[in-house]
């Protein structure tokens, strides 16, 4: 088929270079292009070979996101009290300025990259990768990423992580998911931090902060705990170790299966 | 305030589109923006000229159309548009819903004008 006769103009492509059609062509010279991708492409494809570059170290990757104070600096310290000697675990930190956060971390005897956005309200994918390349990955077993604080942008860009957790502290108020649906939409779990002040709170309610997540049609689990007392923080570290042992098993299965593949092949 | 950075991957695929199809310049962008996306549609098409000075598009139109959110019951079976802030089935109420469309941010169409069309061109237009 040539391309100059119209004789590549098939039943199935006809339509676009009718007048009107996505690829039409008018005398004027004015052509319409059509595209149908996601505006953040570029970012998407970034984010699936950071997933890709944590899969294939069997690494879990877990995206804190939170308003700025609600506890995802503290909530980290405590899990790496109480996880750091079983797994080895590292954090990129996410803030706008001040590698405050990255030292907080580097306390505890675990390696934390500092990615400071200067004034950029978010992580993106990007920035995540030149992260990944500061860490060993083969040495981990689960990366924490502490996004920027900020209900807003950080859910629309993905980083390449395996699950979203969201804390909600209660001092902040239990219609936090109705303000910021985007946001909570895209939790896997949210977690309502700093319960241990929950007893001077009389206007947060733990059923209605579950209720407004619901009416975002997100079946996520939601639990309460204090990272300063330690109360209900079995249940987060129990959903980590689940987590970390579900991505081993399903990493363990694709590899017998390629093995399979690979033998079975003529 | 993510707009600007959002728009500026926006500009990147425009003039990809743009070199590709050997452009002169880009006459319009057609955007689709659902409300569950994070981006809002105002600040878009204020982040737009500062994003596209100097550029082929530099004095293109932003069209940006408005998608509506959409859930479909797996509860009931039905298709209902809702409020971005209430996720529910309209029909039956449960929240056991999923998003069929609200949470797009898609660039539909870029209109180019090209000054001559070359045999080389219209090729790379049929096949892309």
């Amino acid at each position: 088929m040539c391309d100059t006769c119209g004789c590549n103009v098939t039943p199935g492509n006809a339509h676009l270079v009718k007048p009107g059609g996505a690829l039409h062509r008018t005398d004027d010279g004015r052509e319409a292009v059509s595209v149908l991708r996601n505006l953040l492409h570029e970012n998407d494809h970034t984010a699936a070979h950071n997933r890709q570059h944590f899969d294939q170290h069997g690494v879990l990757a877990i995206n804190l996101m939170s308003s700025p104070g609600a506890g995802k600096t503290a909530l980290l310290e405590a899990t790496i009290k109480r996880l750091g000697k079983e797994l080895s675990i590292a954090v990129i930190e996410g803030d706008l300025e001040t590698e405050n956060d990255a030292e907080r971390i580097r306390q505890h005897g675990v390696p934390a990259i500092q990615i400071t956005t200067g004034s950029a309200c978010h992580l993106d994918a990007h920035m995540v990768h030149d992260a990944l390349h500061q860490l060993d990955l083969a040495a981990l077993d689960i990366v924490f990423i502490e996004n920027v604080g900020n209900l807003v942008c950080p859910a629309s860009f993905d980083l390449g992580q395996h699950a979203n957790v969201i804390l909600l502290s209660v001092p902040e108020g239990d219609d936090k998911p109705a303000k910021y649906p985007v946001m909570f939409r895209a939790a896997d779990l949210v977690l309502l931090s700093k319960c241990d002040l929950l007893p001077l709170l009389d206007d947060f309610s733990t059923d209605k902060a579950r209720r407004h997540l619901r009416e975002l049609a997100n079946p996520a689990e939601v639990f309460e705990l204090s990272a300063r007392t330690g109360d209900g923080m079995t249940q987060w570290l129990d959903w980590v170790m689940d987590r970390e042992a579900r991505l081993e098993h399903r990493l363990g299965e694709l590899h017998t299966d390629n093995h399979a593949d690979a033998t079975t092949a003529p | 305030m993510h707009e600007l950075a959002v728009c500026q991957a926006l500009m990147d695929q425009v003039e990809n589109v743009a070199r590709e199809q050997s452009a002169a310049h880009v006459v319009s962008i057609h955007l689709g923006i659902g409300p569950l996306s994070g981006v809002e549609p105002g600040l878009l098409s204020q982040a737009f000229p500062i994003a596209s000075a100097g550029s082929l598009a530099a004095d293109a139109e932003l069209v940006i159309t408005s998608l509506p959110v959409v859930v479909h019951c797996r509860e009931c079976d039905c298709q209902s548009e809702v409020q971005p802030t209430r996720l529910l089935c309209s029909h039956c109420g449960a929240w056991q819903t999923t998003l069929v469309s609200g949470d797009e941010m898609l660039l539909e169409r870029v209109e180019v004008i090209c000054e001559k069309s070359t045999p080389a061109q219209a090729r790379g237009v049929l096949h892309s």
